[in-house]
Protein backbone atom coordinates (compact mmCIF):
# COMPACT_ATOMS: atom_id res chain seq x y z
CA UNK A 1 0.00 0.00 0.00
CA UNK A 2 1.35 3.75 -1.07
CA UNK A 3 2.12 5.74 1.82
CA UNK A 4 -0.42 8.73 0.92
CA UNK A 5 -3.14 5.78 0.62
CA UNK A 6 -2.02 4.71 4.57
CA UNK A 7 -1.79 7.80 5.60
CA UNK A 8 -5.45 8.64 4.48
CA UNK A 9 -6.99 5.37 5.81
CA UNK A 10 -5.21 6.10 9.62
CA UNK A 11 -6.65 9.65 9.11
CA UNK A 12 -10.47 8.25 8.55
CA UNK A 13 -10.20 5.51 11.16
CA UNK A 14 -8.83 8.28 14.17
CA UNK A 15 -11.80 10.72 12.82
CA UNK A 16 -14.05 7.81 13.29
CA UNK A 17 -12.34 7.34 16.93
CA UNK A 18 -13.12 10.81 17.37
CA UNK A 19 -16.89 10.69 16.17
CA UNK A 20 -17.53 7.51 18.03
CA UNK A 21 -15.83 9.25 21.24
CA UNK A 22 -16.89 12.50 21.70
CA UNK A 23 -20.26 12.51 22.57
CA UNK A 24 -18.93 10.13 25.07
CA UNK A 25 -16.18 12.10 26.13
CA UNK A 26 -18.19 15.17 26.43
CA UNK A 27 -20.83 13.66 28.68
CA UNK A 28 -18.95 13.01 31.10
CA UNK A 29 -16.45 16.08 31.71
CA UNK A 30 -19.93 17.98 31.53
CA UNK A 31 -21.65 15.65 34.77
CA UNK A 32 -18.78 17.35 36.73
CA UNK A 33 -19.92 21.11 35.88
CA UNK A 34 -21.54 23.19 38.80
CA UNK A 35 -23.70 25.02 36.30
CA UNK A 36 -27.00 23.45 35.19
CA UNK A 37 -26.19 25.05 31.75
CA UNK A 38 -24.40 21.98 30.32
CA UNK A 39 -22.40 23.97 28.08
CA UNK A 40 -21.38 26.71 30.25
CA UNK A 41 -18.40 25.32 32.51
CA UNK A 42 -19.17 26.43 35.89
CA UNK A 43 -16.08 24.84 37.85
CA UNK A 44 -15.56 21.35 39.01
CA UNK A 45 -18.52 19.80 40.99
CA UNK A 46 -19.65 16.39 41.98
CA UNK A 47 -23.39 17.93 42.96
CA UNK A 48 -25.35 15.65 39.90
CA UNK A 49 -23.97 12.87 41.70
CA UNK A 50 -25.92 13.31 44.82
CA UNK A 51 -28.63 14.51 43.39
CA UNK A 52 -28.55 11.48 41.37
CA UNK A 53 -28.00 9.26 44.32
CA UNK A 54 -31.01 10.85 46.27
CA UNK A 55 -33.55 10.62 43.40
CA UNK A 56 -35.46 7.92 44.42
CA UNK A 57 -37.36 7.38 40.99
CA UNK A 58 -33.98 7.07 39.23
CA UNK A 59 -32.96 4.39 42.53
CA UNK A 60 -36.54 2.15 41.66
CA UNK A 61 -36.03 2.01 37.95
CA UNK A 62 -32.55 0.74 38.54
CA UNK A 63 -33.24 -1.70 41.09
CA UNK A 64 -36.01 -2.93 38.17
CA UNK A 65 -34.06 -2.62 35.19
CA UNK A 66 -31.29 -4.66 36.79
CA UNK A 67 -33.86 -7.58 38.23
CA UNK A 68 -35.15 -7.59 34.62
CA UNK A 69 -31.75 -7.89 33.10
CA UNK A 70 -30.62 -10.51 35.17
CA UNK A 71 -33.83 -12.49 34.27
CA UNK A 72 -34.33 -12.41 30.99
CA UNK A 73 -30.32 -12.80 30.50
CA UNK A 74 -30.45 -16.19 32.13
CA UNK A 75 -33.70 -17.14 30.27
CA UNK A 76 -32.15 -16.13 27.11
CA UNK A 77 -28.50 -17.93 27.75
CA UNK A 78 -30.75 -21.01 28.12
CA UNK A 79 -33.29 -20.75 25.78
CA UNK A 80 -30.14 -19.43 23.12
CA UNK A 81 -27.53 -22.06 24.20
CA UNK A 82 -30.26 -24.65 23.20
CA UNK A 83 -31.08 -22.70 19.83
CA UNK A 84 -27.57 -22.54 19.37
CA UNK A 85 -26.72 -25.86 19.03
CA UNK A 86 -29.93 -26.53 17.22
CA UNK A 87 -28.99 -24.67 14.31
CA UNK A 88 -24.93 -25.82 14.79
CA UNK A 89 -25.14 -29.45 15.19
CA UNK A 90 -28.45 -30.23 13.58
CA UNK A 91 -28.64 -29.93 9.98
CA UNK A 92 -31.69 -31.44 8.93
CA UNK A 93 -34.75 -31.13 10.73
CA UNK A 94 -38.53 -30.83 10.32
CA UNK A 95 -38.81 -26.32 10.32
CA UNK A 96 -35.27 -26.09 10.13
CA UNK A 97 -35.68 -22.75 7.63
CA UNK A 98 -38.51 -21.64 9.66
CA UNK A 99 -36.23 -22.04 12.75
CA UNK A 100 -33.31 -20.12 11.06
CA UNK A 101 -35.51 -17.07 10.33
CA UNK A 102 -37.03 -17.10 13.87
CA UNK A 103 -33.73 -17.08 15.21
CA UNK A 104 -31.86 -14.49 12.58
CA UNK A 105 -35.08 -11.96 11.88
CA UNK A 106 -34.95 -10.82 15.94
CA UNK A 107 -31.81 -9.12 15.37
CA UNK A 108 -32.90 -6.69 12.80
CA UNK A 109 -36.69 -6.10 13.52
CA UNK A 110 -37.34 -3.44 14.09
CA UNK A 111 -38.22 -2.53 17.91
CA UNK A 112 -41.53 -0.67 17.50
CA UNK A 113 -42.84 -3.50 15.99
CA UNK A 114 -41.60 -6.43 18.10
CA UNK A 115 -42.78 -4.24 21.04
CA UNK A 116 -46.73 -3.87 19.67
CA UNK A 117 -46.50 -7.43 18.70
CA UNK A 118 -45.83 -8.94 21.79
CA UNK A 119 -47.86 -6.85 23.43
CA UNK A 120 -51.20 -7.97 21.76
CA UNK A 121 -50.08 -11.28 22.07
CA UNK A 122 -49.82 -10.76 25.96
CA UNK A 123 -53.32 -9.38 25.90
CA UNK A 124 -54.92 -12.28 23.65
CA UNK A 125 -53.29 -14.70 26.15
CA UNK A 126 -54.66 -13.04 28.98
CA UNK A 127 -57.98 -12.96 27.26
CA UNK A 128 -57.96 -16.66 26.44
CA UNK A 129 -55.39 -17.85 29.44
CA UNK A 130 -56.13 -15.70 32.20
CA UNK A 131 -52.57 -15.41 32.22
CA UNK A 132 -50.15 -12.65 32.16
CA UNK A 133 -52.90 -11.31 34.61
CA UNK A 134 -51.22 -8.13 34.47
CA UNK A 135 -48.50 -6.71 32.78
CA UNK A 136 -45.42 -5.77 34.49
CA UNK A 137 -41.87 -7.10 35.55
CA UNK A 138 -43.08 -10.73 34.07
CA UNK A 139 -44.02 -9.53 30.55
CA UNK A 140 -41.05 -7.48 30.13
CA UNK A 141 -38.80 -10.66 31.17
CA UNK A 142 -40.38 -12.88 28.45
CA UNK A 143 -40.50 -10.28 25.73
CA UNK A 144 -36.58 -9.05 26.23
CA UNK A 145 -35.72 -13.17 26.83
CA UNK A 146 -37.10 -13.61 23.20
CA UNK A 147 -35.50 -11.19 21.29
CA UNK A 148 -32.25 -11.40 23.10
CA UNK A 149 -32.33 -15.32 22.89
CA UNK A 150 -31.53 -14.72 18.88
CA UNK A 151 -28.11 -12.95 20.32
CA UNK A 152 -27.37 -16.16 22.20
CA UNK A 153 -27.99 -18.66 19.75
CA UNK A 154 -25.88 -16.38 17.06
CA UNK A 155 -22.66 -16.14 19.15
CA UNK A 156 -23.23 -19.91 20.17
CA UNK A 157 -24.15 -21.59 16.90
CA UNK A 158 -20.57 -19.42 16.06
CA UNK A 159 -18.60 -20.87 18.41
CA UNK A 160 -19.78 -24.43 17.71
CA UNK A 161 -18.90 -24.42 14.57
CA UNK A 162 -15.75 -23.98 14.88
CA UNK A 163 -15.32 -26.50 17.68
CA UNK A 164 -12.95 -29.48 17.22
CA UNK A 165 -15.37 -32.66 18.10
CA UNK A 166 -12.65 -34.72 18.43
CA UNK A 167 -12.84 -34.52 22.33
CA UNK A 168 -16.46 -35.09 22.62
CA UNK A 169 -15.71 -37.95 20.48
CA UNK A 170 -12.55 -39.58 22.85
CA UNK A 171 -15.23 -38.78 25.86
CA UNK A 172 -18.41 -41.18 24.30
CA UNK A 173 -15.50 -43.53 22.91
CA UNK A 174 -14.43 -43.86 26.64
CA UNK A 175 -17.79 -44.40 28.04
CA UNK A 176 -19.09 -41.19 28.89
CA UNK A 177 -22.98 -40.55 28.65
CA UNK A 178 -23.72 -37.75 26.71
CA UNK A 179 -25.04 -35.74 28.81
CA UNK A 180 -21.97 -35.69 30.83
CA UNK A 181 -20.45 -35.02 27.83
CA UNK A 182 -22.24 -32.05 27.56
CA UNK A 183 -21.53 -30.91 30.91
CA UNK A 184 -18.18 -31.94 31.51
CA UNK A 185 -16.29 -31.28 27.76
CA UNK A 186 -18.34 -29.19 25.82
CA UNK A 187 -20.36 -26.25 28.29
CA UNK A 188 -16.98 -25.51 29.41
CA UNK A 189 -15.06 -25.40 26.51
CA UNK A 190 -17.65 -22.68 25.23
CA UNK A 191 -17.63 -20.76 28.06
CA UNK A 192 -16.31 -17.69 26.79
CA UNK A 193 -19.48 -17.86 24.76
CA UNK A 194 -21.66 -18.33 26.96
CA UNK A 195 -20.41 -15.42 28.96
CA UNK A 196 -20.38 -12.92 26.33
CA UNK A 197 -24.20 -14.15 25.44
CA UNK A 198 -25.04 -13.60 28.95
CA UNK A 199 -23.57 -10.05 28.60
CA UNK A 200 -24.75 -9.04 25.69
CA UNK A 201 -28.33 -10.27 26.98
CA UNK A 202 -27.95 -8.23 30.34
CA UNK A 203 -27.17 -4.78 28.19
CA UNK A 204 -29.64 -5.35 25.75
CA UNK A 205 -32.24 -5.97 27.95
CA UNK A 206 -30.50 -2.69 30.58
CA UNK A 207 -31.18 -0.90 27.15
CA UNK A 208 -34.39 -1.25 26.08
CA UNK A 209 -36.73 1.29 25.89
CA UNK A 210 -39.26 1.05 23.14
CA UNK A 211 -40.23 -2.84 23.76
CA UNK A 212 -40.20 -1.91 27.47
CA UNK A 213 -42.65 0.25 26.93
CA UNK A 214 -45.01 -1.46 25.11
CA UNK A 215 -45.19 -4.47 27.40
CA UNK A 216 -44.62 -2.67 30.44
CA UNK A 217 -47.58 -2.28 33.54
CA UNK A 218 -48.22 0.86 35.22
CA UNK A 219 -46.16 -0.59 38.52
CA UNK A 220 -42.72 -1.49 36.37
CA UNK A 221 -40.98 1.90 35.17
CA UNK A 222 -37.73 0.98 34.12
CA UNK A 223 -34.49 2.78 33.94
CA UNK A 224 -34.67 3.95 30.31
CA UNK A 225 -38.18 4.38 30.79
CA UNK A 226 -37.13 7.31 33.16
CA UNK A 227 -34.00 8.75 31.02
CA UNK A 228 -36.51 9.28 28.43
CA UNK A 229 -38.95 11.25 30.37
CA UNK A 230 -36.35 12.91 31.75
CA UNK A 231 -34.17 13.87 28.52
CA UNK A 232 -37.49 14.89 26.76
CA UNK A 233 -37.97 17.70 28.88
CA UNK A 234 -34.28 18.57 27.50
CA UNK A 235 -30.73 18.48 29.31
CA UNK A 236 -30.45 16.52 32.65
CA UNK A 237 -26.89 17.31 34.62
CA UNK A 238 -28.20 14.08 36.64
CA UNK A 239 -28.15 12.06 33.11
CA UNK A 240 -24.72 12.90 32.94
CA UNK A 241 -23.69 11.83 35.98
CA UNK A 242 -25.77 8.65 35.20
CA UNK A 243 -24.28 8.22 31.64
CA UNK A 244 -20.51 8.47 33.70
CA UNK A 245 -21.48 5.87 36.09
CA UNK A 246 -22.58 3.21 32.93
CA UNK A 247 -19.50 4.34 30.88
CA UNK A 248 -16.99 3.83 34.62
CA UNK A 249 -18.51 0.15 34.94
CA UNK A 250 -18.55 -0.55 31.64
CA UNK A 251 -14.91 0.56 31.40
CA UNK A 252 -13.80 -1.51 34.11
CA UNK A 253 -15.16 -4.81 33.22
CA UNK A 254 -13.84 -4.58 29.91
CA UNK A 255 -10.49 -4.12 31.77
CA UNK A 256 -10.54 -6.71 33.95
CA UNK A 257 -11.81 -9.19 30.81
CA UNK A 258 -8.94 -7.87 28.97
CA UNK A 259 -6.71 -8.90 31.89
CA UNK A 260 -8.23 -12.29 31.89
CA UNK A 261 -7.52 -13.08 28.51
CA UNK A 262 -4.09 -11.48 28.64
CA UNK A 263 -3.15 -13.87 31.96
CA UNK A 264 -4.98 -16.93 29.83
CA UNK A 265 -2.60 -16.57 26.71
CA UNK A 266 -0.04 -16.39 28.52
CA UNK A 267 -0.24 -19.29 30.64
CA UNK A 268 -1.68 -21.51 27.67
CA UNK A 269 0.84 -19.66 25.24
CA UNK A 270 -1.11 -19.58 23.01
CA UNK A 271 -4.14 -16.45 22.07
CA UNK A 272 -7.56 -18.00 23.51
CA UNK B 1 -19.39 -40.36 13.48
CA UNK B 2 -22.95 -40.90 13.04
CA UNK B 3 -23.98 -41.88 16.40
CA UNK B 4 -23.57 -38.32 17.48
CA UNK B 5 -25.44 -36.63 14.62
CA UNK B 6 -28.27 -39.19 15.73
CA UNK B 7 -30.57 -36.91 17.65
CA UNK B 8 -31.11 -37.77 20.97
CA UNK B 9 -33.54 -36.91 23.23
CA UNK B 10 -31.83 -34.51 24.77
CA UNK B 11 -30.84 -32.88 21.12
CA UNK B 12 -34.36 -33.24 20.19
CA UNK B 13 -35.58 -30.77 23.46
CA UNK B 14 -32.74 -28.59 22.30
CA UNK B 15 -34.89 -28.08 19.48
CA UNK B 16 -38.08 -28.13 20.57
CA UNK B 17 -38.29 -25.81 23.54
CA UNK B 18 -36.55 -22.58 21.31
CA UNK B 19 -38.51 -23.54 18.41
CA UNK B 20 -41.80 -23.61 20.33
CA UNK B 21 -40.56 -20.56 22.19
CA UNK B 22 -40.40 -18.72 19.16
CA UNK B 23 -43.25 -19.63 17.25
CA UNK B 24 -45.33 -18.41 20.01
CA UNK B 25 -43.78 -15.39 21.08
CA UNK B 26 -42.59 -14.22 17.64
CA UNK B 27 -44.29 -15.79 14.73
CA UNK B 28 -47.71 -16.09 16.68
CA UNK B 29 -47.75 -12.12 17.66
CA UNK B 30 -47.67 -11.03 13.83
CA UNK B 31 -50.38 -12.96 12.75
CA UNK B 32 -51.73 -11.00 15.79
CA UNK B 33 -51.15 -7.64 14.73
CA UNK B 34 -52.64 -8.60 11.04
CA UNK B 35 -55.85 -9.55 12.84
CA UNK B 36 -55.69 -6.51 14.74
CA UNK B 37 -55.04 -4.62 11.73
CA UNK B 38 -58.26 -4.98 10.40
CA UNK B 39 -60.09 -4.80 13.70
CA UNK B 40 -61.70 -1.30 14.43
CA UNK B 41 -60.72 1.05 17.60
CA UNK B 42 -63.30 1.26 20.42
CA UNK B 43 -63.48 3.19 23.50
CA UNK B 44 -62.68 0.32 26.27
CA UNK B 45 -59.77 -1.90 28.06
CA UNK B 46 -58.44 -2.78 25.45
CA UNK B 47 -59.31 -0.35 23.36
CA UNK B 48 -60.12 -2.14 19.53
CA UNK B 49 -62.56 -4.39 18.46
CA UNK B 50 -61.37 -7.43 16.83
CA UNK B 51 -62.30 -8.51 13.29
CA UNK B 52 -63.40 -12.19 14.22
CA UNK B 53 -65.98 -11.90 17.67
CA UNK B 54 -67.32 -14.82 19.07
CA UNK B 55 -70.88 -13.73 20.36
CA UNK B 56 -72.34 -15.95 23.44
CA UNK B 57 -68.98 -17.28 22.72
CA UNK B 58 -70.38 -19.35 20.28
CA UNK B 59 -71.11 -18.68 17.21
CA UNK B 60 -68.13 -16.58 15.52
CA UNK B 61 -69.27 -13.53 13.05
CA UNK B 62 -66.16 -11.91 10.91
CA UNK B 63 -66.22 -8.41 10.54
CA UNK B 64 -63.29 -7.36 8.63
CA UNK B 65 -62.33 -3.86 8.82
CA UNK B 66 -60.39 -2.19 5.75
CA UNK B 67 -60.53 1.52 7.17
CA UNK B 68 -57.33 1.56 9.01
CA UNK B 69 -55.41 0.42 5.46
CA UNK B 70 -57.53 2.95 3.72
CA UNK B 71 -56.65 5.64 6.07
CA UNK B 72 -52.83 5.18 5.93
CA UNK B 73 -52.86 5.48 1.88
CA UNK B 74 -55.57 8.22 2.29
CA UNK B 75 -53.32 10.59 4.62
CA UNK B 76 -50.09 12.18 3.07
CA UNK B 77 -48.93 12.67 6.61
CA UNK B 78 -48.48 8.29 6.97
CA UNK B 79 -46.85 8.18 3.04
CA UNK B 80 -44.24 10.73 3.93
CA UNK B 81 -43.01 9.42 7.04
CA UNK B 82 -43.25 5.86 5.38
CA UNK B 83 -41.05 7.60 2.07
CA UNK B 84 -38.89 9.59 5.01
CA UNK B 85 -37.94 6.63 6.91
CA UNK B 86 -36.80 4.49 3.97
CA UNK B 87 -34.50 7.79 2.64
CA UNK B 88 -33.03 8.74 5.63
CA UNK B 89 -32.16 5.10 6.42
CA UNK B 90 -31.27 4.80 2.78
CA UNK B 91 -28.88 8.00 3.75
CA UNK B 92 -27.56 6.48 6.81
CA UNK B 93 -26.75 3.43 5.40
CA UNK B 94 -24.51 4.73 2.98
CA UNK B 95 -22.62 7.28 5.20
CA UNK B 96 -22.09 4.36 7.34
CA UNK B 97 -20.82 2.71 4.33
CA UNK B 98 -18.28 5.37 3.49
CA UNK B 99 -17.27 5.84 6.47
CA UNK B 100 -17.11 2.75 8.20
CA UNK B 101 -15.27 0.67 4.82
CA UNK B 102 -12.05 2.92 5.38
CA UNK B 103 -12.47 2.45 9.20
CA UNK B 104 -12.69 -1.86 8.47
CA UNK B 105 -10.01 -1.81 5.88
CA UNK B 106 -7.47 -0.09 8.54
CA UNK B 107 -7.91 -2.12 10.94
CA UNK B 108 -7.74 -5.11 9.01
CA UNK B 109 -4.52 -4.27 7.91
CA UNK B 110 -2.94 -3.60 10.81
CA UNK B 111 -0.51 -5.20 12.94
CA UNK B 112 -2.14 -8.48 14.41
CA UNK B 113 -1.87 -7.37 17.87
CA UNK B 114 -3.61 -4.25 17.08
CA UNK B 115 -6.69 -5.67 15.84
CA UNK B 116 -8.52 -6.79 18.55
CA UNK B 117 -8.36 -3.74 20.68
CA UNK B 118 -8.99 -1.68 17.61
CA UNK B 119 -12.33 -3.72 16.87
CA UNK B 120 -13.07 -3.38 20.71
CA UNK B 121 -13.16 0.58 20.53
CA UNK B 122 -15.60 0.22 18.24
CA UNK B 123 -17.55 -1.87 19.78
CA UNK B 124 -17.10 -0.31 23.70
CA UNK B 125 -19.73 2.76 23.20
CA UNK B 126 -22.21 -0.28 22.08
CA UNK B 127 -22.33 -1.77 25.34
CA UNK B 128 -23.08 1.96 27.12
CA UNK B 129 -26.85 2.74 26.80
CA UNK B 130 -28.40 4.19 23.46
CA UNK B 131 -31.01 6.50 24.96
CA UNK B 132 -27.94 8.24 26.25
CA UNK B 133 -25.61 8.52 23.56
CA UNK B 134 -28.62 9.68 21.61
CA UNK B 135 -28.91 12.36 24.41
CA UNK B 136 -25.19 13.38 24.51
CA UNK B 137 -25.46 15.18 20.92
CA UNK B 138 -28.45 17.49 21.87
CA UNK B 139 -25.77 18.94 24.26
CA UNK B 140 -23.56 19.42 21.13
CA UNK B 141 -25.86 20.24 18.69
CA UNK B 142 -28.67 22.63 20.04
CA UNK B 143 -28.03 26.25 19.21
CA UNK B 144 -25.77 26.96 21.74
CA UNK B 145 -24.21 23.73 22.27
CA UNK B 146 -20.55 22.76 21.94
CA UNK B 147 -20.39 22.14 18.40
CA UNK B 148 -22.11 26.10 17.65
CA UNK B 149 -19.88 27.34 20.37
CA UNK B 150 -16.75 25.72 19.11
CA UNK B 151 -17.22 27.03 15.66
CA UNK B 152 -18.31 30.34 16.93
CA UNK B 153 -15.17 30.64 18.89
CA UNK B 154 -12.84 29.77 16.16
CA UNK B 155 -14.29 32.07 13.78
CA UNK B 156 -15.69 30.13 10.92
CA UNK B 157 -19.04 31.22 11.46
CA UNK B 158 -20.67 34.48 12.67
CA UNK B 159 -23.99 32.88 13.74
CA UNK B 160 -25.25 29.62 15.50
CA UNK B 161 -26.03 27.05 12.75
CA UNK B 162 -29.12 25.25 12.79
CA UNK B 163 -28.31 21.70 13.55
CA UNK B 164 -30.75 20.13 15.83
CA UNK B 165 -33.96 19.47 15.52
CA UNK B 166 -33.72 18.29 11.52
CA UNK B 167 -32.45 16.16 9.35
CA UNK B 168 -28.64 16.90 9.87
CA UNK B 169 -29.03 15.56 13.55
CA UNK B 170 -31.41 12.76 12.51
CA UNK B 171 -28.55 11.60 10.34
CA UNK B 172 -25.94 12.25 12.27
CA UNK B 173 -27.48 10.22 15.17
CA UNK B 174 -28.26 7.12 13.12
CA UNK B 175 -24.81 6.87 11.38
CA UNK B 176 -23.58 7.48 15.14
CA UNK B 177 -25.66 4.64 16.58
CA UNK B 178 -25.25 1.70 13.45
CA UNK B 179 -21.82 2.48 12.39
CA UNK B 180 -20.78 -0.56 14.54
CA UNK B 181 -23.09 -2.71 12.89
CA UNK B 182 -21.31 -1.63 9.46
CA UNK B 183 -18.17 -2.06 10.67
CA UNK B 184 -18.35 -5.96 12.18
CA UNK B 185 -19.22 -7.36 9.23
CA UNK B 186 -17.27 -5.59 6.81
CA UNK B 187 -14.00 -6.25 8.99
CA UNK B 188 -15.16 -10.04 8.81
CA UNK B 189 -14.94 -10.63 5.59
CA UNK B 190 -12.35 -7.99 5.03
CA UNK B 191 -9.99 -9.83 7.63
CA UNK B 192 -10.29 -13.31 6.07
CA UNK B 193 -8.83 -12.36 2.59
CA UNK B 194 -5.68 -13.74 1.65
CA UNK B 195 -2.93 -10.48 1.37
CA UNK B 196 -1.34 -12.83 -1.50
CA UNK B 197 -4.83 -12.15 -4.01
CA UNK B 198 -3.14 -8.25 -3.73
CA UNK B 199 0.25 -8.80 -4.09
CA UNK B 200 -0.14 -11.87 -6.95
CA UNK B 201 -2.00 -8.20 -8.67
CA UNK B 202 0.66 -5.89 -7.81
CA UNK B 203 3.33 -8.48 -9.44
CA UNK B 204 1.79 -8.26 -12.73
CA UNK B 205 1.46 -5.04 -12.31
CA UNK B 206 -1.85 -3.68 -11.54
CA UNK B 207 -1.85 -0.41 -9.58
CA UNK B 208 -3.53 -0.42 -5.97
CA UNK B 209 -6.08 1.55 -6.57
CA UNK B 210 -7.04 -1.09 -9.44
CA UNK B 211 -5.79 -3.59 -7.62
CA UNK B 212 -8.28 -2.44 -4.59
CA UNK B 213 -11.53 -1.75 -7.44
CA UNK B 214 -11.25 -5.45 -9.22
CA UNK B 215 -9.95 -7.81 -6.37
CA UNK B 216 -10.70 -6.65 -2.80
CA UNK B 217 -13.93 -4.64 -3.42
CA UNK B 218 -15.76 -7.96 -5.11
CA UNK B 219 -14.43 -9.71 -2.10
CA UNK B 220 -16.14 -7.80 0.27
CA UNK B 221 -19.22 -7.49 -1.33
CA UNK B 222 -20.93 -10.16 1.33
CA UNK B 223 -19.29 -7.64 4.26
CA UNK B 224 -20.76 -4.85 2.74
CA UNK B 225 -24.08 -6.49 1.89
CA UNK B 226 -24.83 -7.78 5.63
CA UNK B 227 -23.52 -4.55 7.18
CA UNK B 228 -25.79 -2.49 4.67
CA UNK B 229 -28.72 -4.46 5.55
CA UNK B 230 -27.98 -4.59 9.65
CA UNK B 231 -27.68 -1.03 9.15
CA UNK B 232 -30.70 0.03 7.07
CA UNK B 233 -33.39 -2.57 8.62
CA UNK B 234 -33.35 -1.12 11.84
CA UNK B 235 -32.88 2.74 10.98
CA UNK B 236 -36.15 2.36 9.23
CA UNK B 237 -38.08 1.68 12.19
CA UNK B 238 -36.49 3.98 14.84
CA UNK B 239 -37.79 5.87 17.13
CA UNK B 240 -35.67 7.23 19.58
CA UNK B 241 -33.66 9.38 17.18
CA UNK B 242 -36.91 10.77 15.22
CA UNK B 243 -38.20 11.46 18.52
CA UNK B 244 -35.00 13.53 20.25
CA UNK B 245 -33.34 14.72 17.62
CA UNK B 246 -35.95 15.32 14.68
CA UNK B 247 -38.04 18.36 14.07
CA UNK B 248 -41.62 18.31 12.32
CA UNK B 249 -39.64 17.57 8.62
CA UNK B 250 -37.94 14.31 9.77
CA UNK B 251 -41.38 12.22 11.35
CA UNK B 252 -40.57 8.82 10.51
CA UNK B 253 -42.85 5.86 10.22
CA UNK B 254 -41.70 3.96 13.53
CA UNK B 255 -42.63 8.13 15.73
CA UNK B 256 -45.74 7.70 13.84
CA UNK B 257 -45.99 3.72 15.10
CA UNK B 258 -45.44 5.44 18.59
CA UNK B 259 -47.66 8.56 18.21
CA UNK B 260 -50.94 5.98 16.95
CA UNK B 261 -50.20 3.60 19.88
CA UNK B 262 -49.38 5.89 22.98
CA UNK B 263 -51.22 9.28 22.18
CA UNK B 264 -53.87 8.53 19.85
CA UNK B 265 -54.44 5.23 21.38
CA UNK B 266 -55.70 3.61 17.97
CA UNK B 267 -54.27 0.23 18.26
CA UNK B 268 -55.69 -0.81 15.22
CA UNK B 269 -54.39 1.87 13.32
CA UNK B 270 -50.43 1.32 15.07
CA UNK B 271 -51.38 -2.41 13.95
CA UNK B 272 -51.66 -1.48 10.35
CA UNK B 273 -48.34 1.09 10.37
CA UNK B 274 -46.39 -2.48 11.45
CA UNK B 275 -48.10 -4.35 9.01
CA UNK B 276 -46.92 -1.74 6.35
CA UNK B 277 -43.44 -1.39 7.58
CA UNK B 278 -43.33 -5.63 7.56
CA UNK B 279 -44.33 -5.48 3.80
CA UNK B 280 -41.66 -2.86 3.10
CA UNK B 281 -39.03 -4.82 5.25
CA UNK B 282 -39.22 -8.40 4.72
CA UNK B 283 -37.23 -8.97 1.28
CA UNK B 284 -34.11 -7.08 3.14
CA UNK B 285 -35.56 -9.16 6.42
CA UNK B 286 -34.99 -12.47 4.01
CA UNK B 287 -31.88 -11.10 2.98
CA UNK B 288 -29.96 -10.12 6.14
CA UNK B 289 -30.95 -13.52 7.61
CA UNK B 290 -29.27 -15.22 4.75
CA UNK B 291 -25.83 -13.07 4.94
CA UNK B 292 -26.10 -13.75 8.81
CA UNK B 293 -26.47 -17.39 8.25
CA UNK B 294 -23.67 -17.57 6.37
CA UNK B 295 -21.18 -16.64 8.85
CA UNK B 296 -20.57 -13.35 8.64
CA UNK B 297 -21.44 -12.56 12.26
CA UNK B 298 -18.81 -15.05 13.29
CA UNK B 299 -17.06 -12.09 14.28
Amino acid sequence: MSTRASLLLTGVLAFGYLFLYAPIASLIIYSFNASRLVTVWAGFSTRWYGELIGNEAIRAAAATSLEIAVLSASAALVLGTAGGFALARHRRFAGRTLFVFMTTAPLVMPEVITGLSLLLLFIVMEDWLGWPADRGITTIVLAHATFAMAFVAIIVQARLAAFDRSLEEAALDLGARPWKVLLVITLPLIAPALVTGWLLAFTLSLDDLVIASFVSGPASTTLPMVIFSSVRLGISPQINALATIFVAVVAILVLIAFWISLRRSKESGSPS
Amino acid sequence: MRAIVNPRPGARLAIAVPFAWLLLLFLAPFLIVAGISFGESSIGIPPYTPPLVFSDGIVPTLNVNLGNYALLLGDSLYIRAYLNAVEFAAIATAICLALGYPMAYAIARAPRTWRNPLLMLVILPFWTSFLIRVYAWIGILKTNGLLNNLLLASGLIDQPLPLLNNLFSVEIALVYSYLPFMILPLYATLERMDPALLEAAADLGCRPFRAFLTVTLPLSLPGIAAGCLLVFIPAVGEFVIPDLLGGPDTLMIGKVLWDEFFTNRDWPVASAVAIAMLVLLVAPIALAQRAIGRGVGAA
